[in-house]
């Protein structure tokens, strides 16, 4: 059943590389994708068994994390569909600069969005850290041609800085990997083997000042990909550049599967008993994160950099969480869906107004409800979910993260957390607010545009509202386990 | 063979040095083209007389892709974005080489301080592993040329490397060809989108790729 869902997207993306036909590759998009959202929810039903030699199992975050990655990738590829379907024209004029421009080939999109999946599937079933860095690697090459779909300046300086930056944090996360490896090599010469479960079994016995410095090489790599600060350099240029699909990808699963490559190592290093250590680590770089993140929030002009920020300040919550530790953990775990659902769809709804009023300036855009009734609503509907408003899950969940460092009596970790979750609230709610409200400065007659490009962030509007309100029993107990795997 | 390996480890920091010192693009690749070949050889060596057909096959592959493959990619990347063909460094020249020297009593002394649970095959292994990736971190930061960048990417990957065959790592073949691969196709996209900065530059100096700043009101 893991196999399946490795070879299926991965098979699907390599076939649509070489589809002439325009209708059959935008059917494989869509066909794949439900094949494995429907696997996916196969898997919370009857637990796949674990392949070749354990390597490949799924646990508790690994479900979580695959789980969410395939929802996210059913949703978008209806989105997908239709945007691509719009894009179809030979040249584009460019909405900043005016110059023209033309698209890359289609089927590359395509393929390269499917093998994208592949690649985070993988992240997320690896319990193997060196196979697991060819995975979180893989992530990067996929989604790089993502980002430059529209062949212009802006978005291949976006393109190079992603993939600059991330490949050497990722050659670091790669070193930190064998450092991990000679910790766990024996005086005798013999080696535990790299799989997290042994690794964890063993930990007590690891050699504590490699085991200490592979974590800061590991935390230093994974968090450039995970936009934490200050590696975080790369995430709103290529999020503001790239299609609104792909930085709904990039923002809402990818940030999670780097996230999970920090997770197995904390894993073991709890299990060592040095959670002292890394939680210290994880809450430095996690609040720098809000910090930087509430800086560039404040007066932010470009809505979809502002989104990008929004998505820094989140992984920086995900980090204080796991650092908290105890019941905060759970209250990461949980913060994870909320966000990338909102993300997701607040990107995608993102791409919806830049078409039809073709600026990224917030200034630039008024009167969302009135011109789009239907994205307008759902925007607002974001913005309330995404700075943490009752009665939506990020609301939830930032509370019991909250709770979790009050009950500790991490009272300075509290009150700095709670300062930037307001200041990044009321530096959103200006701009978000007033894009929506009002009447649109030059009269826009919104164009016929398919049903898909609002179906699919419905879609995930649903979810967010749902975990706000109702948290199904099975999600609770593969929460719980996942949370007790990190403490 | 610890003679071998000695003078093998000693050519890898040289080689470190040559890709500091030289002005000249070409000079550059093959300086990390000689490194892929070094970390072959180094990988048989240290093997030593348990050495696997599957080990051999494993050394002689990686130092095909990284000493012919790539380099063969990062010259034709040369040619097609017809690059001014010298590296011109944001720092001078000098003043990498003196860095390079700094770095390398850093990684000496760094190499003397993490001690290896077992007793490595030569005191050289892991302050050359760290020299070659700080090396590989300098250029990338000091150098204004895309294609150098990646240059500074690839010898970061070596000292990796050799870090890995330093602590006589065994991992599966599997892992190691995927670990491989990701490394060529690395160099392979970045290559591509080098080809097209120059086409939508007429350069390939990233110091003109500013364009996206957060502009704050």
């Amino acid at each position: 059943m893991i196999l399946l869902l490795l070879i299926l997207p991965a098979g699907a993306g390599i076939i649509a590389f070489f589809l002439a036909s325009d209708r059959l590759r935008r059917s494989l998009l869509v066909l794949t994708a439900s094949a494995h959202f429907a696997l996916s929810l196969l898997t919370w039903f009857f637990q796949p068994a674990p392949s070749m030699a354990g390597w490949l199992a799924e646990d508790a975050l690994g479900k979580l994390v695959e789980t969410l990655t395939s929802v996210l990738f059913f949703a978008v590829s209806f989105y997908a569909v239709a945007y691509l379907r719009e894009e179809q024209r030979e040249a584009h004029s460019d909405f900043e600069e005016g110059f023209i421009f033309s698209n890359a080939r289609e089927a590359s999109f395509t393929g390269c969005l499917l093998l994208f999946l592949a690649a985070m599937t993988l992240v997320a079933v690896s319990q193997q850290l060196a196979l697991l860095w060819v995975a979180v690697e893989a992530t990067t090459l996929a989604s790089a041609p993502l980002i430059y779909f529209h062949r212009h300046h802006r978005s291949l300086e976006a393109t190079w800085k992603y993939l600059l930056i991330c490949s050497v944090g990722i050659a670091l996360a790669l070193l930190g990997v064998f450092f991990l490896a000679v910790a766990a090599t024996n005086p005798d010469g013999s080696t535990t083997s790299m799989v997290v479960r042994d690794l964890s079994q063993n930990a007590r016995h690891l050699n504590v000042p490699w085991v200490k410095a592979a974590f800061i090489l590991l935390l230093v790599g994974y968090g450039t990909k995970m936009g934490l600060a200050p590696f975080h350099t790369w995430l709103p240029d290529a999020h503001s550049e790239a299609p609104s699909v792909a930085s709904a990808l990039l923002s809402g699963a990818l940030l999670n599967c780097a996230f999970l490559g920090i997770l197995r190592t904390q894993e073991i290093c709890v299990a060592g008993g040095l959670a002292p250590f890394t939680d210290q680590l994880l809450l430095i770089f996690g609040l720098l994160s809000m910090a930087v993140a509430a800086v560039f929030i404040l007066g932010q002009t470009d809505y979809k950099r502002m989104l990008a920020y929004s998505s820094v300040e989140h992984m920086g919550i995900l980090a204080v969480g796991v650092g908290l530790g105890g019941a905060a953990v759970f209250g990461s775990a949980l913060h994870m869906i909320n966000h990338s659902l909102t993300k997701a769809m607040l990107f995608l709804v993102a791409g919806n107004i830049l078409a039809v009023y073709r600026t990224k300036s917030t200034e630039g855009v008024a009167g969302v409800l009135a011109v789009l009734p239907f994205s307008g609503a759902l925007w607002l509907l974001g913005f309330f979910a995404i700075t943490g408003s009752p009665p939506f899950g990020i609301f939830l969940s930032e509370f019991a993260i909250l709770k979790g460092a009050l009950d500790q009596g991490q009272t300075l970790v509290a009150i700095i957390y709670l300062s930037l979750v307001a200041i990044i609230l009321a530096a959103m709610a200006g701009p978000a607010l007033a894009m929506a409200q009002g009447n649109p400065r030059e009269p826009i007659t919104p164009p016929v545009r398919s049903i898909a490009l609002r179906t699919a962030p419905a879609m995930l509007a649903v979810g967010v509202l749902l975990f706000g309100v109702y948290i199904p029993p099975a999600l609770t107990r593969v929460l719980r386990e996942a949370a007790h795997l990190l403490n | 063979m610890a003679q071998v390996i000695n003078s093998t480890l000693v050519l890898l920091v040289l080689s470190g040095f040559t890709l500091l010192g030289s002005s000249r693009l070409a000079a550059c690749i093959r300086a990390v083209a000689f490194q892929g070949m070094l970390l072959g050889l180094l990988a048989i060596c240290l093997q030593g007389a348990n050495v696997t057909m599957t080990g051999l096959l494993l050394a002689v592959t990686t130092a095909a892709v990284k000493s012919v493959l790539l380099p063969w990619l990062l010259l034709r990347a040369m040619r097609e974005a017809e690059a001014v063909r010298e590296v011109e460094p944001l720092i001078s020249f000098n003043v990498s080489i003196i860095a390079g020297a700094a770095v390398l009593i850093l990684s000496l002394w760094l190499g003397q301080r993490l001690q290896l649970p077992s007793q490595p095959p030569s005191s050289l292994l892991v302050p050359a592993a760290l020299f070659t990736c700080l090396t590989g971190m300098i250029v990338i930061v000091s150098r204004r040329k895309a294609l150098t960048q990646v240059m500074g990417y690839l010898a970061l990957e070596n000292g990796v490397y050799t870090f890995g065959a330093a602590v006589a790592l065994r991992l599966p073949v599997l892992v190691e060809l995927g670990i491989l691969l990701d490394v060529f196709v690395g160099v392979f996209v970045m290559g591509i989108a080098i080809f097209h900065i120059s086409r939508e530059f007429d350069h390939i100096d990233t110091d003109k790729l500013v364009a996206l700043t957060d502009h704050l009101s």
